[in-house]
Order: structure tokens, then sequence, then C-alpha cells
């Protein structure tokens, strides 16, 4: 994985003390709270519901044992002893103190991590395919060209006060495991028919309260003029974006509005005139940051059976392993989802145990997955049980990746200030109601996603089936969505009709799950079953 | 208003800045104020008459005046490039980068802040319309 | 009633107008109708609060609760974790919030 060189870290480090010299303004009185507000924000320092709250950045989800014990450490030394993963392979600590914030950016900046434009209307952290590297399907490890992006994008002198924050995913596959086209940004790294590599480029998407797929505005960028295109793309934002409305300044509006194709020829307008301004990096840097990502030194002798006489074994194997592009090996999830636990979260112990398996069993690398759970990316089978059982051991064992259990939960009413309604009970009260009733396993691949508020932090609308929480006079209320998909059968889920107390919601839930046990044809999904006999059965048998 | 902080060796223009639908409606200015929703390349073509380009900053989280003086900078222009308005001293250093060199905020700078904004960076990853050189060619020159 | 609520500075947390100081506990706050713009602004001048606005809230047993629920577990703390509110001995407190 990518380390610093002495370039990064002083550039982290110059960060740190910036950002100490701007908090001690602040306690001194000489900047106002207003004034504070976007820089603080800029080094992901949140006022939060109960406190400040610190997103610290994870690019493209990439972790090492060092530095998920480092995150474990801050857990315990300045927060409460627990931390959250974000789905955008973030994780954010909720009890915060300002003055010590800047030591925990010292800190982190010690084991090459910040928490640099994590938040703030500017460029925020680049996700990335979370099997990069050991997924088979993939044209090319994605993540050189998130790095690449990183650093493009890292105090980007122009792009620090856009209309509106900006997010940028980067893919290298047909299959989308980044929610790519729901991204300000979406980069799909493809190669063209004579072999050579490009970006695709999708700009305008995003969820919140005007959710947007988006359209391919260039399918072949070379990569020798990736960053520059990338640069035109946001400096047509930057100038015409809207500022007038918060709720209308997102990228995606000005696509929308501007038709996507008069939006390209202005990028294309732009583009021309950047390509002599001596932007687009060396080739160079490009090769060297793929010498960071090269495989592992795999065993090429890895015996490829499983031993599956322990039936609990076979369960989490058979749920929560992936196949690998390396004969012996898969990628394992660990499941941040207990059974009536809070989606994303992670406790000091807990992180430092992942850490170590990371080291013993994945070549000392984790990702964090947009979904809220931690892989480790190469394991070999043959350390399959023993990695499950340290799992099983710490209450991390959950065999439910991408089932009804596998909640993407926002932090809502319980911790956010923008919250109307609470996310965490009603996730906890389904993946109890589905543990108990014993369907999990048969119902198959079924996204739930529930956001707290229009803003979507949650995916609502990229759910196989959603749930928006809303404030009706001062009391919880939560609508039900169907048919959204943030992979690449990428759709929009639609509300169902009127919305439901919490415990309706999860009855709601029920409800649908068994209008699809009853209509499901053979190796359909959830959401399949919905897209061929559409809304009705499912209103029907909510509604009557 | 403050002092204006200049970093230009030449005599700064002593008359007042007019509009851009002004200045282009008449030949004689050569200071000329950008606001943020004016385009700032309709001032290529009449770069040589121009001496002095205000960009005016109403709120500081309007980040339009910085692609404004980068375009100015890209087209050529090498007179003064002055930030003009709600410029926070946090701002400098990017604004600098972006091609300003001459600030008149509505509130004075304290003189140490701003010393420590121009020293922060020790290098700058991304080209700007600066001279500095990104730490991409330096990695591999 | 209105009572005026706020962040400390330094630490971030929910804090209570008392009348004479700020408190984390809301059992401190106080009724500041028609006064709560003067008290922000000058308390917030001398920053002993960070963003202070006021809110409605009725007396609930003797004790001031939010009318709003997002106050009312601003108060607390999440209800997801009963050990880390203001009232983890509290198996009733729940129901305060909701």
């Amino acid at each position: 994985m990518y380390a610093y060189d002495q370039y990064d870290q002083a550039m982290v480090d110059a960060r740190v003390e910036e950002f100490r010299d701007q908090a001690r303004r602040r306690l001194e009185g000489k900047l106002t709270e207003d004034q504070f507000k976007p820089l603080r924000l800029m080094n992901g320092l949140y006022l939060q519901l109960h406190a400040y709250m610190l997103r610290v950045a994870i690019p493209y989800g990439t972790l090492n044992s060092l530095q998920m014990r480092a995150l474990a450490d801050i857990a315990e030394k300045y927060d409460r002893g627990y931390g959250h993963f974000t789905t955008r392979q973030n994780i954010q600590y909720n009890w915060i103190k300002l003055e010590d914030a800047a030591d925990i950016l010292a800190d982190l900046a010690k084991v090459e991590m910040h928490a640099i434009q994590t938040s703030g209307n500017c460029i925020r952290n680049i996700s990335s395919d979370h099997f990069a590297g050991a997924t088979a399907d993939e044209v090319v490890d994605p993540r050189p060209y998130a790095e690449l992006l990183r650093q493009w994008s890292s105090f980007h002198p122009e792009f620090s006060y856009l209309p509106r924050k900006f997010k940028i995913a980067v893919i290298a596959s047909e299959k989308d495991r980044a929610a790519m086209r729901l991204h300000d940004i979406g980069i799909n790294i493809v190669q063209n028919d004579t072999g050579e590599l490009g970006a695709a480029f999708y700009v305008g998407g995003g969820m919140g309260r005007t959710p947007m797929i988006a359209p391919c505005i260039n399918a072949f960028v070379p990569l020798d003029h990736f960053v520059t295109y990338a640069e035109a793309c946001l400096r047509v934002y930057n100038r015409y974006g809207r500022r007038d409305n918060k709720y209308k300044a997102r990228i995606k509006i000005l696509v929308h509005e501007l038709g996507a194709e008069e939006y390209t020829r202005q990028v294309e307008e732009e583009f021309a005139q950047l390509l002599d301004q001596g932007i687009e990096p060396p080739l160079a840097e490009l090769e060297r940051i793929r010498t960071f990502f090269e495989d592992p030194p795999f065993d090429g002798d890895a015996d490829a059976e499983i031993d599956r006489s322990d039936p609990d074994f076979a369960v989490w194997v058979d749920r929560n392993t992936v196949p690998h592009k390396q004969p012996g090996y898969v990628s394992a999830v660990i499941s941040l989802k207990p059974v009536g636990g809070i989606p994303g979260d992670a406790t000091a112990e807990q992180m430092r145990l992942m850490a170590d398996l990371a080291k013993d069993y994945s070549f000392d690398e984790c990702r964090v997955m947009h979904t809220q759970n931690i892989v480790l990316p190469h394991v070999r089978k043959a350390d399959l049980h023993a990695l499950w059982t340290a799992l099983e051991d710490a209450g991390l064992g959950s065999p439910n990746l991408d089932t009804v259990e596998d909640i993407i939960a926002c932090p809502g009413l319980d911790y956010c200030s923008l919250a109307n309604a609470r996310s965490i009970p009603v996730a906890q009260k389904i993946s109890e109601r589905f543990a108990a009733n014993g369907k999990t396993g048969t119902l198959g691949e079924l996204k739930l996603k529930i956001s707290g508020c229009i803003n979507a932090c949650g995916h609502h609308h990229a759910g196989h089936i959603g749930i928006l929480g809303v404030d009706r006079k001062g009391v919880e209320n939560y609508q039900l969505l169907l048919g959204g998909s943030e992979a690449e059968d990428v759709s929009l889920a639609k509300i169902t009709g009127p919305g439901f107390d919490e415990n309706g919601i999860v009855d709601a839930v029920e409800t649908v799950t068994s209008v699809y046990e009853r209509e499901r044809q053979d190796g359909e999904r959830f959401v399949d079953t919905y897209r061929r006999i559409g809304m009705n059965p499912f209103k029907e048998a909510l509604y009557g | 208003m403050a002092d204006t902080l200049r970093y230009r060796d030449d005599e700064p223009v002593d008359h007042p800045a007019v509009t851009v639908d002004a200045f282009l409606d008449q030949s004689n200015a050569s200071a000329v104020r950008i606001e943020p929703g004016d385009d700032a390349r309709a001032l290529v073509p009449h770069l040589e008459r121009l001496a002095l380009v205000e960009v005016n900053f109403p709120a500081f989280g309007d980040g339009r005046g910085y692609s404004s003086a980068r375009i100015l900078r890209e087209a050529g222009f090498e007179g003064e490039l002055r930030a003009v308005g709600d410029v926070l001293v946090d701002q400098l250093a990017y604004m600098r980068r972006c091609g300003f060199d001459a600030f008149e905020p509505d509130e004075q700078f304290d003189m140490d802040d701003v010393k420590a904004a121009f020293e922060r960076w020790p290098e700058v990853y991304q080209s700007a319309a600066d001279s500095r050189t990104p730490i991409w060619t330096k990695r591999h020159a | 009633m209105r009572l005026l609520t706020g962040n400390d500075l330094k630490s971030g947390a929910v804090t209570w107008w008392t009348g004479s100081d700020w408190s984390i506990h809301i059992e401190d706050a106080v009724d500041v109708t028609g006064s709560e713009d003067e008290i922000a602004r000058r308390e917030e001048a001398a920053r002993r609060v960070n963003v202070p606005y006021a809110i409605d809230a009725e007396l609930h047993e003797g004790s001031p609760r939010p009318s709003h629920i997002k106050e009312r577990v601003r108060a607390l703390g999440p209800t997801v974790r009963p050990d880390l509110t203001l009232k983890p001995a509290d198996p009733e407190i729940g129901n305060w919030v909701i």
C-alpha cells in the first residue's frame, strides 16, 4: 500500500501545525465561529449533537495494522473507546474536544494519516473499490489513480471554497462496489480496443434530497490528461455551480440544469484552455504510485480446499468470503453488523484485534467498505478457520454480508444535528427481527439502507429496500422505498406510500420481504423481483 | 477598510477600478473590478491595457474569485491582481497560489498571522498560477 | 418556557444557561423568555458558549423538558448507548426522550 515520502509527510505535518494555530486563534477569540467553521470542517471537525465530531480520512479505504491500531488508540485516549466507520470508507469519533483536536491530528500524522478535507465545500477523501487488487474482475487496481487524485486535490488552491462538498470515487471494473455513479465525479478506469488504459468520467451523481445518477460525459480520457480533465470538470463547477441555494449547490444540479451535453461542452472548452498550463503530473508519478500497489507475495501453493466440517464456520465462509484472483485465497469480510448492534461501530479492542488479524492473515492490510464493514483482502483459505475463530470470540463473526442484517445506517438523531429521526434503533430492530424469524439466509442478497434525514448519508435511495426517517410534527416517522441500487445495476428507489412509526417500519420491511418470497422466480434477488413485478404487489401488501 | 498588502514593486494604480461592464464599454480605464458572477475571460482580449484587476469577495466562502484569478494569470495577465473584501488570513496562501499579489481585506490582518500563512506550506502538490514546483515534478526531476 | 443552550467552546459539551452560568445538566436550566438574545450575544462574545440558541420546553415533573425530540436527545445523549448518556443508571430515561 501507499507509503509517504518526505514530501507527503511534510505536507501533513504542516497541516497539523496550521490547524493547531487556527484552533488557538479560535480559542483566543481572534476567529469568530463563522470564520473558524470552514477551517475546522476542512480538518474533519464538526460540531455535532453532543460534542465535536472528528472524521478521519482513510484514503480509498485502505489501512495497515499500525494505522488501525492508531485509530484504536485515539478512540481510547481522546474519545469514549469506540469509533464509527462511515459509508465513505472513513472513521469518525463522536466525543472530541476542540482543545485535543490538533494533538489527534499529530497522532494521525505519525502513522501517515490525516483528517484533511473530510468535510467542507472542497474535494473530499477519494473512495474506491474495497476489493481493489484482490478481485479478478478489475481491469487494473484503481487505487493508484485514487492516490494521484488525493495528491492533486489536497490543499487545492482553487477548489477549497466550492459551492458545496465534492466527492470522487474511482473504480476499475464493470462491477461497481463504490457507488461510483452516485458521486459528484465517478471514474471508471477502462481499457480500449488497443489495450490502452483511460478514464471514463461520470459527472453529476449524488444522493441527498435530489438523487441523480451521473451521466458519462467522456468515455475515455487518456491517462496523460487525467488530472487536467478533472481540473476542467471542477473549474466549470466552481464558476457556475449554484451558490444562491445550498440545496441546489451540488454539481448534479448544475449538470442537470445545463444538460449533460452542455456541461460536457463547457468542460471540453475549459480542458482545451488548461492543456498547455502544465497541470498534468508526469506519467512517471503514476508509475511510482503503482509500485506501492503491487501484489503481495502470495503463496503459490496455497490450498484451494476449505475444511467445512464445522457447520457454523461453513455458513460464515459461504456468506462472508469473496473469490480472489489468486488461487487458494479469498477476501474475508469482517461484519460490523452484529444482530441488534450499531452498524459500523467498533470498539478500540475490536480495532486492535482487526489490526492483528490483518497483520497475521492479510499481508498487513485491511479495507473499510462503504457498507461499513472491514475486509481483509488477501486471506489464505487455509487460514480462514483460525481467522473466523478469533472473530467469533470478539463478536465480529456475524455471517451476514449483503443480507438483510447487513444494514447501512447513518448515525441519525442519536448523534447527528441534521437528523430528523433515529436510524440506529430501526436497524437494530430489523436485524433482530430477521435473526429471530430465521429468514436472513433464505432472503439472499438484500441491501437495506437507512437514513435519518433527507441528506441520505445512509444511502436510502440506493437500497433494494431504503428507509428514510422524517420528522412528522415532532414525531419520528419512516418512509419505505424500494428498488434502488448503488452497484453496476444502479437505480433510484421509489417511495411506497405513507410512512410508518418505528415498529411499523420493521413490520413493513418484513411484509415486503414476504411479497418477495411469494413472488420470486429462480435465482432472483429481492430487487430483481421488484423490477419484474413492479411496486403494486408490495403496495397492496403494505396498505391493503 | 484596512491597508492593502502588496507583493509587487511597481507603483499602484491611482484611480478607482470600474465594473467589468463599464470597462468593456470605455477604453480609458486601466483598473477593473470583477464581481463573483463576472466572466473573467471577457477581459482576456484587453489585458494589455489593464494594470490592476480587483477581484471582489463579498463573502469569504464564495470561491469563484479563485478561478477568476487563475484564468487571468493563465491568459498572461501580469498586472496587479488584488483580492478585495471578505478576505481572511487563512485564505492568503491559496489566493497567492491562484495569482493574487495584493490583498485589501475588510478587516486588518495581524502581520504575524500573515507571515505564518505565507510560510505555512513547505511544498505544493499541484500546479497553479504561481511558480512553485509541484511535489510530483520534484520527485521525477 | 424558553431555554438557552449551546456548546462549550473547548470541550464541545452541550450546555444550558442556569441564570448565572452554563451547566451540562438540563435540570439546571432556567426560563430565558424575553432575554434569550441578549444573554446569547453577551455569553458568545465572552466565549463562555459557542453557537447559543433558544428552544421551547415545558416543565415535566418539576424539570424542564425540551418540546422537540432532537433537543431531548441532545440533552441526554445517544439513546442507543445509555451507558454514554448523562443518566447511565436510570432505566426509565428512554421514556423521557421518546
